[in-house]
């Protein structure tokens, strides 16, 4: 049985020819992140922010937001956002902590004022120590992936390869912030679970782009360096996109089925698979022609990699 | 390549045959496996988000540790200074010290000795005027940190136990912080209330001569503590005591406490263990007639009159109860105390209709998923496309019997960790038939071409999946709760697929090339 779908012909993409707008694209776009974070922010949820959803679904038909949140009002609560959540009948209550009660009293208050025609289908509460240990474990547990994969891509290439890794790298997890901060999509412990996955998953296409321009080098020992890059990336680019295409169906189909509680996992992850790869062909293989790694070092990491192909 | 050595064979077809019997009882109702044998009786447990609960987590007050230290050294200093007849002014505990001046600089020795047999691990310093601190050990500190959160646990679990919630997980989290699961809990507001208490009992004597009013005006006796009634009207204490300082007997030599009638009104009886029962029996003898309190964290239940001397090391605790607060009562009492008041930092409960809906659309999800990835492979490579979903399939058995056999438990975000690693698991094959691809492009044999796809693309293969792994392991030891399930099946379906995708791929394509002889690769 024979494919129905061939690729056969290897394309001819003058990548390295669009390097400098890709730089300044990501440039731009890595900038831009920057600053929304500083000024617009993140959408904390509440494993960051601590405070209070209380996730209600109306068991007489559609819920009446209005009439929610005018009842609501009456309790005096400071802060509090209703919205849908999935389905018509489904609200998100969020609320800040209260400084005259404690969160425990204005549960309590909010059921006694919705009564008994809602079903209570999730309450978390969440004290503001425990989000901002979270927030600085999450930052330096993301900053430590960033130094180990760099480390051992520079431990299984040459450092020059290591630092290309990183940077695209660093540049998928600053625009995937970025995302959430321009969209406003909530940012909770499982979208912060999305990015270090990214950042695992991110330099996947580099490495199998990165190992073919290894390979090219040794082949073609006197080859133009752009020109080398352009091969490498037009070899590997079916590879590149087919397994992009298989990890971005399931990741759709996620966001897709997956429900409200995966939404802004699947939207982060399916963001950094997309920014993933066109980062991989136009930032991480084209900036090795600025910090090139030296052609006679090509062999002694060849040694490298027969050690571990040999456990095969 | 075309030779697949005998273990190796017989590895590849083990591991996958065992995966998917491991992986089946999964596939069933829990009543319908319930007569299977023992060893494929078991499940993927389910987290709480998945299958409705309550989970707390909770900090132990480790200034109140610190604090009842200094405050029982205060106490044996004066005891044993007293003792000594050496004189002292201006006891107490300040900021992590216990400070006083000695009257007499002569007795310096003497004080020296008196604190070393307290406590010889206490750093002494003198200053000037005669001033003695007392700083405790930073170690003795520590271990008295890790004793207090063991000593919680312990305590919560028997406090938790009581209430007969069925499977309850309690496990320390961080330095000083207890994580409780209660599966099917919807409302733990009663298990809150009762994990909220200290639930430290004492009996002391009330001092006759002196009233609460004066007390309340500043003048209290030395020696006595104005303590509030347990019982409120509008939010204030109904009443106050004059109480002696001194601790006729604790509550920590209680054997039993139960909620009973008497004259039917619910009452908490109790029993002394023999030292409590003889401490009692001469505190009652010495001050029949007078009023006694029994007082629970700094409040006082009730104060009865002592009308005889209470011999047999029982009694009963009479105090405004309903019965829950009098079955309450007994509960925290046969439990003990906590060594520390605890916090609720974080709380949070599923009702079971969204666990079951999560259940859902994450399955639906999954499946979807999977359908689309096989369909894609199919369409991408054909036969051996049909060889990656194959392997695919038994990489997903081997992966839920790995959850299964090692007892993770299965979050909403773990089961995207599931899906994601489909998506991911067939990337090694995509990697490996582009290779094979580009050989035969290159003019090699078909035998060849398959073979160097195979070794060449392994080492990409390998090294994209262990980034994933640092990834996945960094998540792990950042986790809480949903995340670090997340971390597990990503990082479990990451090794799972790089043997399924390696080999039992090239056992499907070795059996092929052997059994129908092809003479061209079809794809």
């Amino acid at each position: 049985m024979r494919p129905l779908i061939n690729i056969h012909r290897i394309p001819n993409i003058n990548f390295m020819g669009l390097r400098h707008i890709g730089f300044a694209l990501s440039a731009l776009m890595t900038i831009a992140s920057i600053v929304l974070f500083f000024t617009h922010g993140l959408n904390y949820g509440i494993d960051f922010s601590g405070g209070t959803i209380i996730e209600v679904r109306s068991t007489t038909g559609p819920a009446n937001l209005a009439k929610m949140r005018s009842d609501l009002d009456s309790l005096g609560l400071r802060d509090v956002t209703l919205q849908n959540f999935g389905g018509p009948e489904d609200v998100l209550i969020r609320l800040q902590e209260q400084s005259d009660k404690t969160q425990e009293q204005t549960v309590n208050q909010i059921k006694q004022k919705l009564g008994s025609s809602f079903e209570y289908r999730r309450t978390e509460v969440v004290g503001p120590t425990v989000g901002a240990e979270l927030i600085k474990a999450g930052a330096e547990a993301t900053i430590l992936a960033l130094i180990a994969i760099a480390i051992y891509v520079w431990f299984r290439f040459e450092w020059p390869f290591g630092v290309g890794a990183m940077l695209s790298t660093l540049h998928d997890t600053i625009t995937t912030i970025g995302l959430f901060s321009l969209l406003h999509i909530e940012f909770d412990l499982t979208t912060l679970a999305a990015i270090l996955t990214i950042a695992g998953y991110s330099i996947n296409d580099t490495v199998v782009i990165y190992d073919r321009m290894r390979e090219t080098m040794r082949r073609y020992k006197s080859m133009d360096f752009s020109e080398l890059i352009n091969k490498s990336l037009n070899e590997t680019l079916s590879r590149t996109i087919l397994t992009v295409s298989t990890t971005a169906l399931a990741v759709l189909s996620l966001l897709l089925f997956g429900g409200e509680v995966l939404r802004g996992f699947s939207i982060a992850m399916l963001w950094g698979i997309v920014i993933g790869t066109y980062s991989s062909l136009f930032i991480a293989a084209p900036l090795l022609y600025y910090i090139r790694p030296k052609r006679s070092a090509a062999q002694s990491a060849d040694a490298g990699e027969t050690a571990v192909r040999g456990k095969s | 390549m075309l030779y697949f050595q005998g273990w190796k064979l017989a590895l590849v077809l083990g591991v996958c045959l065992l995966g998917f019997i491991f992986a089946l009882p999964n596939a069933f109702a829990p009543e319908t496996i319930a007569h299977w044998p023992s060893f494929l009786r078991k499940q993927v447990s389910l987290g709480l988000d998945l299958r409705g609960g309550s989970h707390l987590l909770l900090q132990v007050d480790m200034n109140t540790v610190e604090q009842e230290r200094l405050n029982s050294l205060v106490d044996e200093v004066r005891t044993q200074l007293v003792a000594a007849k050496v004189g002292y002014s201006n006891l107490a505990a300040t900021a992590g010290h216990v400070s006083f001046t000695v009257r007499d600089d002569g007795r310096m020795n003497d004080v020296r000795n008196i604190v070393n047999k307290i406590d010889s691990s206490l750093d002494v310093k003198i200053g000037a005027g005669e001033t003695v601190t007392l700083t405790p050990d930073p170690a003795a500190l520590i271990q008295r940190r890790t004793s207090a959160v063991d000593q919680s646990i312990e305590i919560v679990r028997r406090r938790i136990d009581e209430t007969g919630t069925k499977e309850p997980t309690i496990q320390r989290e961080g330095e000083d912080r207890v994580l409780v699961q209660l599966p099917g809990v919807e409302n733990p507001e009663h298990v809150k209330e009762i994990l909220g208490k200290t639930a430290k009992m004492t009996f002391q004597l009330v001092d006759p001569n002196a009233s609460p009013q004066d007390a309340r005006g500043a003048r209290l006796p030395p020696g006595d503590v104005l303590l509030p009634s347990s019982t409120t009207a509008n939010g204030q204490p109904t009443q106050y005591y004059v109480v002696r300082r001194r601790v006729m007997v604790s509550g920590d030599t209680l054997t039993d406490a139960q909620a009973t009638f008497q004259n039917s009104v619910p009452v908490v009886s109790f029993k002394f263990d023999s030292t409590g029962a003889r401490r009692f029996a001469d505190a009652t003898r010495e001050n029949v007639g007078k009023p006694f309190a029994i007082v629970l964290d700094n409040k006082v239940i009730s104060a009865p009159v002592i009308k005889e001397p209470i011999l047999g090391g029982a009694g009963v605790i009479e105090g405004n109860f309903t019965v829950q607060s009098a079955n309450d009562l007994a509960l925290l009492l046969r439990a003990g105390a906590l060594p520390a008041p605890l916090t609720v930092l974080e709380e949070r409960t599923v009702g079971p209709g969204l666990g079951a809906d999560s259940i859902h659309a994450g399955a639906l999800a999954s499946v979807v998923g999977v359908v689309l990835v096989v369909v894609f492979m199919v369409l991408f490579y054909g036969l051996f496309g049909i060889f990656a979903d194959i392997a695919l399939f038994f990489n997903l058995c081997i992966m839920l019997a790995g959850l299964t056999l090692l007892g993770a438990t299965l979050t909403l975000p773990g089961i995207a960790g599931i899906a994601l690693t489909m998506g991911m698991a067939v990337d090694a094959n995509v990697l490996i038939y582009e290779r094979i691809r580009e050989e035969v492009r290159g003019g090699r044999s078909l035998i060849s071409s398959l073979q160097a796809g195979f070794e060449r693309a392994f080492g990409t293969i390998f090294d994209s999946h262990v980034t994933t792994l640092v990834a996945g392991a960094l998540m792990f030891w950042l986790g809480s709760g949903p995340v670090k399930g997340f971390a597990v099946t990503l990082s479990l379906g990451v090794l799972t697929s790089l043997f399924s995708a390696i080999l039992v791929t090239r056992l499907l394509i070795v059996t092929w090339l052997r059994r129908l002889k092809p003479k061209v690769i079809p794809i």
